[in-house]
């Protein structure tokens, strides 16, 4: 593979992981969003797979492979699960809406520009520049996970975080050491499934799916 | 080699809970697997105290004087804290609401969490830690919406997502300080361990390290219970059944606050002490003021000891942004006198729960005369928790304001002598109206088991003794803070 195909490959895929993250915003459909979450796990695997060929770096290769199948494959088919319970399955009343969430999404991307600075200046490689992808979409996640009332759509921020938090890892550091790697995306999966056990039990227990129904609790 | 039987005990110990299933004496070998971590932290300590690190599986796992402490710290809070789930189990399964398989996991869970909580402290890798860490947020989703009731799942709930993204922000600062340490250019080998990282401290471009550090107080700090991402803490500890709050309060927190020390450390190194003492000085303040001005309208005593924990983890936060030994060591000393005062009144609390039926502060009264041994207990951990002599408390809290004003740091000791005065007034306020009163005509006098009185007058005495007797720990105290304290 040759330098320029490298590097438009990889931002191809890293500019993939961002824009699915802004589908995420601009979907009300809950299913149209776990769509675009698991194209973005596979953009994000793409990512480590590139790193890893160009590299020549099998471990890399290897988590890319197992980053496309647990993102891409295993967590959406979960989250559908939790959707199958939810009779609305769509997000009527987020806080903000859809045009000026966009907005605002577009702003953070701004924002992560400003922030990551002495990160991109530390790595002046083509992978290094699309680090303020990652962080862009860490805080993306964030923002949807205050504007949107809906349980899953608060499992969708937590996983934007992550896609971002791993985006970085992945091109910045072309992956930390693999046994922590593998600590991180199994611990991804696991909180997932307690996730979805959490909102099965609230659900056929209480009848609660939207988090504004979570008020037993306060001062 | 005893790292690795310290790791092995509750591992094995849950092993055998859960083949066995619950019985009452499965309950007491929880106890004892606690009481064997107790052991071995303390001959740990004994080891290191003078000596270099000891290291097991080449460097994976590696005990210093502060890891020892830390030990024993888990092993102390975790041995009071299994034995009242004894108790605490016995009640649920008479009463119906738990059957045996539940009070199997529980169990099984408690045993794991430990097992987290001591790898946690004792990774020589930063990156097991944050595995460890964040094993320790998944394990006690469960021990926390352990009784099923619509506001425990609503905790759980609220803790999983909070921390899953804090601890994630904390991972993308380990990332960072990878990154930094691949860029150190001193030509060493990189890995995550935190000698290396330690050593190359100098090395690390300050620019990313600032942000590293940044996301690591952030991440961490919303498992320590820190301002601004505290708003999990009051929750899930006072939906938790009480040992299991015992434990989060006076353990989960200050471990996720050991991780806090080595990275400031280490930022410390590449930054100077400047930037990492105004986060730490921010954050410290911030929770604070939020305890302070939530405590005063609490209706609920376990919320009341959950922003209780809020305020302890600032004061320490202030007392590590001081970083002198002298500081440090007095945080150490704060991290286990907070745990046994607070493990004292989260279980005295679930003792009172379980004879009482309420949580409301409004509807417990007079407890001293109707129940004159529970209502002491809880009587005394307020005063040993509020800081007051002879308890171990009061002397790490003047270290800490002392040190704060030898680093020019006056100002914030005073606000936070402010805010302390303000809670001091809140609690007591509330503490005189669960307490004093007279008994009721024609109610008897209620005696508590000595199941429930025994530990915690012991732990009570422990935490007295620690304030009046600088030995046993003052040795491994300085040790401990020499870790961290260039």
């Amino acid at each position: 593979m040759n330098h320029a195909t490298y590097s438009s490959l990889l931002e191809l895929a890293a500019g993939l992981v961002i824009l699915c993250a802004f589908v995420t915003l601009w979907r009300r459909s809950l299913s149209a969003i776990v769509r675009a979450l698991a194209v973005q796990g596979v953009a994000l695997g793409v990512v480590a797979l590139v790193l890893g060929v160009h590299r020549h770096d099998v471990v890399l290769i290897t988590v890319g492979a197992l980053v496309i199948a647990a993102k891409g494959a295993v967590i959406p088919t979960l989250l559908k699960r939790v959707l199958a319970n939810d009779s609305l399955n769509r997000e009527t009343s987020p806080l903000v809406n859809v045009p000026a969430s966009l907005v605002g999404a577009g702003a953070l991307t701004f924002l992560a520009y400003g922030a990551t600075r002495p990160v991109v200046a530390l790595v002046p490689t083509s992978a290094g520049r699309l680090i303020p992808l990652g962080l862009a979409t860490l805080l993306i996640g964030f923002f949807s996970m205050v504007i949107r009332r809906k349980a899953a759509s608060q499992i969708v921020g937590l996983l934007l975080v992550d896609n971002g938090i791993a985006l970085v890892a992945f091109l910045a550091t072309a992956g930390v050491p693999l046994l922590v790697e593998l600590g991180a995306s199994l611990d991804v999966l696991l909180v997932v499934v307690v996730l979805r056990v959490l909102a099965v039990q609230l659900w056929s227990k209480f009848a609660v799916l939207d988090l504004d129904q979570l008020q037993e609790l306060h001062d | 080699m005893l790292a690795i039987v310290l790791l092995a005990v509750p591992v094995v110990t849950g092993g055998v809970a859960a083949t066995v299933t619950w019985r009452r004496w499965v309950g007491w070998l929880c106890t004892a697997s606690l009481g064997a971590v107790l052991s071995i932290g303390i001959v740990l300590a004994t080891e290191v105290v003078h000596h270099p690190a000891i290291s097991a599986w080449s460097g994976a796992l590696r005990v210093d004087a502060l890891s020892a402490f830390m030990v024993i710290v888990i092993g102390a809070i975790g041995f009071l804290a299994t034995c009242q789930s004894v108790r605490y189990l016995d009640a649920e399964i008479k009463s119906g609401r738990c059957s045996i398989r539940h009070a199997t996991l529980y169990a099984v869970l408690v045993q794991g969490f430990i097992s987290a909580m001591l790898l946690a402290v004792l990774a020589g890798n930063v990156g097991v830690m944050w595995v460890a860490v964040e094993a320790t947020t998944i394990i006690t989703t469960f021990l926390v919406g352990h009784r099923k009731t619509r506001g425990a799942l609503e905790a759980s709930w609220k803790y999983v997502i909070i921390c899953s993204v804090g601890i994630a922000l904390a991972f993308l600062g380990t990332v960072l300080v990878y990154l930094a340490a691949l860029h150190a250019g001193n030509g060493a080998h990189v890995t995550l361990q935190w000698t290396s990282l330690m050593s190359a401290s100098h090395h690390l471009n300050p620019g990313v390290m600032r942000l590293a550090l940044a996301l690591l107080v952030l991440g961490y700090g919303t498992k320590v219970g820190l301002a601004p991402m505290h708003s999990w803490l009051p929750d899930a500890h006072s939906q938790a059944p009480a040992p299991v709050s015992a434990l989060m309060s006076g353990v989960l927190l200050t471990v996720a606050f050991y991780a806090l020390l080595r990275f400031k450390a280490i930022a410390d190194g590449a930054l100077g002490v400047n930037f990492p003492r105004a986060l730490f000085v921010t954050v410290g303040l911030l929770s604070l003021l939020i305890a302070a001005s939530l405590l005063l309208s609490q209706h609920d005593y376990k919320r009341m000891l959950a922003y209780h924990s809020v305020e302890h983890m600032g004061l320490i936060a202030l007392g590590a942004a001081a970083g002198t030994p002298l500081a440090i060591a007095a945080v150490l000393l704060h991290i286990l006198g907070h745990g046994l005062a607070k493990g004292v009144l989260f279980l005295a609390s679930g003792e009172i729960l379980l004879v009482e039926g309420t949580t409301e502060i409004d509807q417990v009264k007079a407890l001293l005369a109707r129940r004159p041994a529970l209502g002491g207990i809880f009587a005394f951990g307020l005063v040993a928790l509020l800081g007051l002599p002879p308890f171990s408390l009061f002397v790490s809290e003047l270290n800490m304001l002392r040190a704060e004003v030898q680093v020019g740091l006056g100002w914030a000791a005073a606000i936070s002598l402010v805010c302390m005065a303000i809670i001091f007034g809140a609690v007591m306020s509330h503490g005189r109206h669960m307490l004093f009163g007279a008994r009721p005509d024609g109610e008897p006098v209620h005696k508590t088991p000595s199941i429930v009185t025994v530990p915690l007058i012991g732990a009570l005495v422990g935490c007295g003794a620690l304030g009046v007797l600088a030995w046993p720990l003052d040795n491994l105290l300085r040790a401990a803070a020499m870790v961290v304290v260039k």
